[in-house]
C-alpha cells in the first residue's frame, strides 16, 4: 500500500478507525480513508461490504462508533447533515430527492434557506449560473424538476450537493446506476471539471471498470475492512486488465481464480458465449396493444405487444421509467390495462388476477425486492411462502404449520445458497444479493412457465449478478419463457435472444442479439427520447 | 411472536420507563399543587390494586378497555389507523342499552344477552365500512374518515337515546334500566362480571390470529406494505374492510359489555372515551396483544385507584389525564431518541415502522434530504436501502 502519493499534498479528509456495528453486523472495522483536493477517490465493494455505511457517517446520517474524522488537519465531528453540510461535505444519494413538481431553482434553495429569511432569488440564480457553467448543464433553472430527463436530475442533485458556497467534498452513491452510456460519458466530464476546481470527490460503485476508469483512487471494501487500495501512481500506465486482476484479488481473496470468468463479464463485456441454440416453443406469452392511463405512480403505456417463446429469453431495455415496470406489473396481473390484451398460452388472462395467473405458471421477480418482493420485518422462511399463504401444506384451516414452512424455506435457501444465519432470521439483515437470490428461489419453485424478471441483477456484486444470470439461462433451456427487464444494455445483449426496446411507454423497435447490437438499442432508446419531447 | 425483534426485557423496560417517569413528574405537580404525591400514591394503589374491592374494580374497568385493545390491535397491525373507537363503542352501548329491555321481556337473559351483544359486534363492525371501502378503493386517509364516522356514531347514539330508546322516567334522557339480576353474570361470587372473561378471550384470540393464521399474517404483510401484499397476490381491498370490520366488531362489543357488565342503562351523553384512551396503551405494547393485556390491567389500576385517590386529595380526576398526557410525552421523546441515535422504533413496531414514517422524509433541515443508505438495513423507517 502506498500511502499518500504526492506528498506535497495534504490529504483534506483523513479518516482514521472508523468502526461501525449495528446488531450483528460490523459494517465498518477500522477504515482508514484519504481524501486529496483535486481527486476522485472510488470506494469499491460487494454489496454489505460498507460503503454506505461509510459515506452515511461522512454525511453526519450515523455517528461511528469509534476513529476519528481530520478536516484540514483538524479533528471534527460530523454528529449531523448539517455538521457535514457546514464542512463543504455534500452528498448525492442513489435515489433522486427532488420535488418534481418544484423547479430546479426551487428545489436547490429548498435546502438552502435557513428560517424564516427572505428567499434570495438573485443570489440564487447567480449560483446557479456558476454551477450551471461548471457542469456544463444546458437546462433553465425554471425548468419543473420532474420534467427533467433522469441524468439531468442527478446533475440537480449534484448542483444540490455543492449549493453552499465554499463545498469541498462531494459524496456520489452509485452515480452510474440510472444513466445511460450518454449519460456516463458526462458525468465522466463533470467529474474532471469538479476536480480541476479542486474538489474532492468520493465516488461508490461496484462496478470495477467505472472504478479504474473515474477514479483517480481506488480503495476496496470488503466485508467491513478495507482490504487494499491503489493510489494514482499504482493506476497510471497499467492496461485496465492488469488492474482489473489486481482489484479482483483484493475483493475476493483467495477465490480470485475461479472468479476469472465473472469478471471478465463485467470488465470486458466484448468476451461472451456466442451462439445459442435453443428449441423455441410455442407462443408462452402474448401481449397485444396494451395501453395504460398516467397516474400518480405509472406512467403511461401506448400500444405496447410483446411476445416470449416457451425456452426464449427476450430483454426489454430502455432507460429507467419509460414504462417497463408498468409493462411488468400489467403482465404480473398487479395493475389492470386500459386497453390491450394479455395471453398466456394462449388464453386470455386480462382480466384475472394475481393468484390465478400464478397458477397458470406465470411468476414475477420485481426489482424493488425490499418494499415489494419481500416483508423486510417477516423472517425468511415466511418470505419464502410469501405469495402461497393459506395454501396447504403450509397452512391448514387457516392454521400455521411451522415446521412445513421451514422445511421448504431451508430447501429453498440451500438450493439457491441464500446465506442466511437460519431461515428465521429477518429479511431486512440479508444483504440484496441474498434477498435477489431468496426472492429467485421463490419464484422458481413450483415449476414456472413464464417468468418475468424485472432488473433482476440490479445492485448485485458480480458474483450473485453471474450466478443470477446462470439461474434465468438454465431455467430457459428447461423450456422456460422467460422476459427480462434491464438497463444494461451489454447484460440484455449477452443473456437475450431478442431484445425490445421501450421508450416513453412505448416499443421503439426489436432488435436481435448479435454483434454491434448494443448501439441499435442505444439508438432506439435515444433516438425516442429526442423526438418525443 | 416471530418477527420479535427486541428482547422481553428490553421491550418491558420500554413499557415500564413512561409510565414510571410520568408518574414521578405527575408527583411534581402534585406536590406544586400543594398534595402528597406519596399519600396520593400511596391511596391510589391501596385502592386500586391492594383493597380487594377496589381491584375488583380494576379488573371490571379493564374489561371494555381490553376489548377496544384487542381491536385496535387488529386494524393497527394492518397500517390502518381506526381512530373512530368513540363512535363504535357508544353505537354498540347505545344499540344494547335500547334493545335489552324488550329482548328481555320477550326472549329472557340469556338470549338477550346473545343478541345485543350480535347487535353490537354488527355495527361496530358496519360504521367502519365506509372508511374501509373509501381507504381500500380509493386511498382516503382513515384517521380523517374513521374519526369523522366517530363524530357522526356519537352524535346517532344520542339521537337514538333521546329519541326511540328513552324511557318514560322523567329526568336525563336514558333507556331503560336492565335490573341488576340480568345482565352479565358474575364470576364466582365476585363483583367481576362475565365481560372480563370476554376480554381476555378476545385479547388472547387476537393474538392467535395475528400471529398463528394465514389471515394475520395477511393482515401483517398489508400493514408493512400494500405493494407486497398486492404482489403476493393479497386483494388489499378485501384485507381492508376485513381488519376494519373486526377492529369495529370488536369495539362495538365492548360498549355492549360496559351497558350489560356496569351501566345498565345507556344515560345521554355518556362517553367515557375509552377508545382514544387505549390506543397509548397498545403503543405502549408495541401492538403486541399480551403486552396489552398486562398494560390495560395495569393501568385500570391507576384509573380506579387514582379517581379515589384524587377524592381523598380533593383534587379533580382530571389529573388522571395529565398522567396520561406524561405518558404520550414521554413516549414520544423516547421513540424520538431512539429513532433518531438508530436503535430503532420504540412503541411503533418495525413491521408498520415504514408506513407510520415513510422513508425518504425530510429531516430537519433540508439540507440533506434523502435517506442514509445503511448497509445493513436498520429495523427503523429510516432506512430504505438502495439495493446497491
Amino acid at each position: 500500500m502506498t500511502a499518500a502519493a504526492s506528498p506535497q499534498k495534504a490529504p483534506l479528509l483523513e479518516l482514521r478507525g472508523i468502526t461501525k456495528a449495528f446488531p450483528g453486523v460490523l459494517a465498518n472495522d477500522r477504515i482508514d480513508l484519504d481524501l486529496l483536493a483535486g481527486e476522485v477517490h472510488a470506494l469499491l465493494g460487494e454489496n454489505g461490504a460498507g460503503k454506505s455505511t461509510l459515506i452515511s457517517i461522512l454525511s453526519g446520517m450515523y455517528r461511528p462508533d469509534a476513529g476519528t474524522i481530520r478536516f484540514e488537519g483538524r479533528d471534527v465531528v460530523i454528529d449531523s447533515p448539517r455538521a457535514a453540510i457546514e464542512l463543504g461535505i455534500g452528498t448525492v444519494y442513489q435515489h433522486l430527492t427532488l420535488v418534481p413538481t418544484l423547479s430546479v431553482l426551487e428545489n436547490l434553495m429548498l435546502g438552502s434557506q435557513s428560517g424564516t429569511g427572505r428567499l434570495d432569488l438573485a443570489g440564487a440564480r447567480e449560483r446557479f449560473a456558476d454551477l450551471a457553467r461548471l457542469l456544463g448543464v444546458d437546462f433553465k433553472p425554471g425548468t419543473r424538476a420532474g420534467a427533467l430527463a433522469l441524468g439531468q436530475q442527478q446533475q440537480v442533485e449534484i448542483m444540490k450537493a455543492l449549493w453552499r458556497q465554499g463545498s469541498r467534498v462531494l459524496i456520489l452513491d452509485e452515480p452510474t446506476s440510472m444513466l445511460t452510456q450518454q449519460g456516463y460519458e458526462e458525468l465522466r466530464r463533470e467529474l474532471e471539471h469538479l476536480t480541476a476546481e479542486g474538489l474532492a470527490v468520493v465516488l461508490i460503485t461496484h462496478k470495477l471498470h467505472e472504478a479504474i476508469e473515474l477514479g483517480d483512487r481506488v480503495s476496496v471494501l470488503r466485508a467491513g475492512r478495507k482490504v487494499g487500495s491503489l493510489a494514482p501512481a499504482d493506476l497510471r500506465g497499467r492496461s485496465e486488465s492488469e488492474l482489473s486482476a489486481r482489484i479482483v484479488e483484493m475483493m475476493f481473496g483467495e477465490q480470485a481464480s475461479e472468479l476469472a470468468d465473472a469478471v471478465e463479464v463485467e470488465a470486458a463485456p466484448a468476451a461472451r458465449e456466442q451462439p445459442r441454440r435453443r428449441e423455441l416453443g410455442p407462443v408462452a406469452l402474448a401481449v397485444r396493444g396494451l395501453g395504460l392511463d398516467a397516474d400518480d405512480e405509472a406512467v403511461a403505456l401506448a400500444d405496447v405487444g410483446i411476445e416470449v417463446r416457451a425456452g426464449e429469453i427476450v430483454g426489454i431495455a430502455g432507460v429507467d421509467g419509460n414504462g417497463q415496470r408498468e409493462v411488468a406489473e400489467l403482465i404480473a396481473g398487479q395493475r389492470r390495462p386500459r386497453a390491450g390484451e394479455i395471453r398466456l398460452f394462449d388464453e386470455d388472462v386480462t382480466r384475472i388476477g394475481v393468484r390465478e395467473r400464478e397458477r397458470r405458471g406465470l411468476r414475477y421477480v420485481t426489482d424493488d425486492r425490499l418494499e415489494e418482493g419481500t416483508v423486510g420485518d417477516l423472517d425468511v422462511a415466511m418470505n419464502a411462502v410469501l405469495k402461497r399463504i393459506g395454501r396447504a401444506p403450509f397452512w391448514r384451516g387457516g392454521a400455521e404449520r411451522r415446521a412445513e414452512i421451514d422445511r421448504f424455506a431451508e430447501d429453498l435457501v440451500a438450493r439457491f445458497d441464500v446465506r442466511t444465519p437460519s431461515v428465521r432470521t429477518r429479511v431486512a439483515t440479508l444483504s440484496g444479493g441474498n434477498v435477489q437470490k431468496l426472492l429467485l428461489a421463490r419464484e422458481f419453485a413450483g415449476k414456472p412457465r413464464v417468468v418475468v424478471f424485472n432488473k433482476p441483477t440490479h445492485g448485485l456484486d458480480v458474483r450473485t449478478a453471474q450466478f443470477v444470470r446462470h439461474q434465468i439461462r438454465e431455467a430457459a433451456e428447461g423450456g422456460l419463457a422467460a422476459l427480462v427487464i434491464s438497463t444494461e444494455v451489454e447484460e440484455l445483449v449477452d443473456l437475450c435472444d431478442r431484445i425490445v426496446v421501450m421508450s416513453r411507454g412505448r416499443v421503439t423497435g426489436e432488435v436481435e442479439s448479435s454483434a454491434g447490437a448494443e448501439e441499435r438499442i442505444g439508438a432506439l432508446m435515444v433516438a425516442r427520447a429526442e423526438s418525443g419531447a | 411472536m416471530r418477527a420479535r425483534t427486541m428482547r422481553l426485557g428490553e421491550a418491558t423496560l420500554i413499557a415500564v420507563v413512561p409510565i414510571v417517569l410520568a408518574l414521578v413528574v405527575m408527583g411534581v405537580l402534585l406536590a406544586v399543587l400543594g398534595r402528597d404525591p406519596f399519600t396520593f400514591y400511596a391511596d391510589m394503589f391501596q385502592r386500586g390494586l391492594f383493597e380487594w374491592e377496589g381491584f375488583q374494580e380494576s379488573i371490571i374497568r379493564s374489561a371494555p378497555l381490553l376489548l377496544i385493545a384487542a381491536g385496535l390491535i387488529v386494524a393497527f397491525r394492518a397500517s390502518l389507523w381506526n381512530l373512530g373507537g368513540d363512535g363504535q363503542f357508544l353505537l354498540g352501548a347505545a344499540l344494547t342499552a335500547g334493545f335489552a329491555p324488550s329482548l328481555l321481556d320477550s326472549l329472557g337473559v340469556w338470549p338477550m344477552l346473545v343478541i345485543t351483544m350480535a347487535i353490537a359486534i354488527a355495527i361496530g363492525g358496519a360504521w367502519t365500512l365506509i372508511p374501509a371501502i373509501l381507504r381500500g378503493r380509493y386511498g382516503v386517509n382513515e384517521i380523517i374518515t374513521t374519526l369523522m364516522m366517530s363524530f357522526i356514531g356519537i352524535g346517532v347514539a344520542n339521537v337514538l337515546v333521546k329519541g326511540p330508546f328513552r324511557t318514560d322516567i322523567g329526568g336525563v334522557a336514558r333507556t331503560d334500566l336492565v335490573p341488576f339480576d340480568e345482565r352479565l353474570p358474575l364470576l364466582f361470587g365476585t363483583r367481576i362480571h362475565l365481560g372480563f372473561v370476554i376480554g381476555v378471550a378476545a385479547i388472547l384470540a387476537v393474538h392467535l390470529l395475528m400471529t398463528r393464521t394465514s389471515l394475520g399474517l395477511r393482515l401483517r404483510v398489508l400493514g408493512a406494505s400494500p405493494r407486497a401484499a398486492l404482489h403476493a397476490g393479497l386483494s388489499p381491498v378485501r384485507l381492508t374492510v376485513i381488519a376494519f370490520a373486526l377492529s369495529g366488531a370488536l369495539i362495538g362489543l365492548s360498549g355492549s359489555i360496559e351497558i350489560l357488565g356496569v351501566q345498565g342503562s345507556f344515560r345521554a351523553d355518556f362517553n367515557p372515551a375509552y377508545g382514544l384512551l387505549v390506543i397509548p396503551l397498545v403503543f405502549l405494547a408495541r401492538l403486541n396483544a399480551i403486552g396489552s393485556l398486562v398494560l390495560v390491567i395495569v393501568f385500570s389500576v391507576i384509573q380506579i385507584g387514582g379517581e379515589s385517590a384524587a377524592r381523598q386529595a380533593e383534587i379533580t380526576s382530571d389529573v388522571l389525564l395529565v398522567l396520561v398526557g406524561l405518558m404520550l410525552l414521554f413516549m414520544a421523546v423516547i421513540e424520538y431518541v431512539r429513532v433518531r441515535r438508530g436503535i430503532g422504533t420504540a412503541y411503533v413496531p418495525p413491521e408498520v415502522a415504514d408506513r407510520v414514517r415513510p422513508p425518504g422524509g425530510q429531516g430537519g433541515d433540508g439540507g440533506a434530504s434523502g435517506v442514509p443508505a445503511g448497509e445493513p438495513r436498520p429495523a427503523v423507517g429510516a432506512g430504505e436501502v438502495g439495493s446497491g
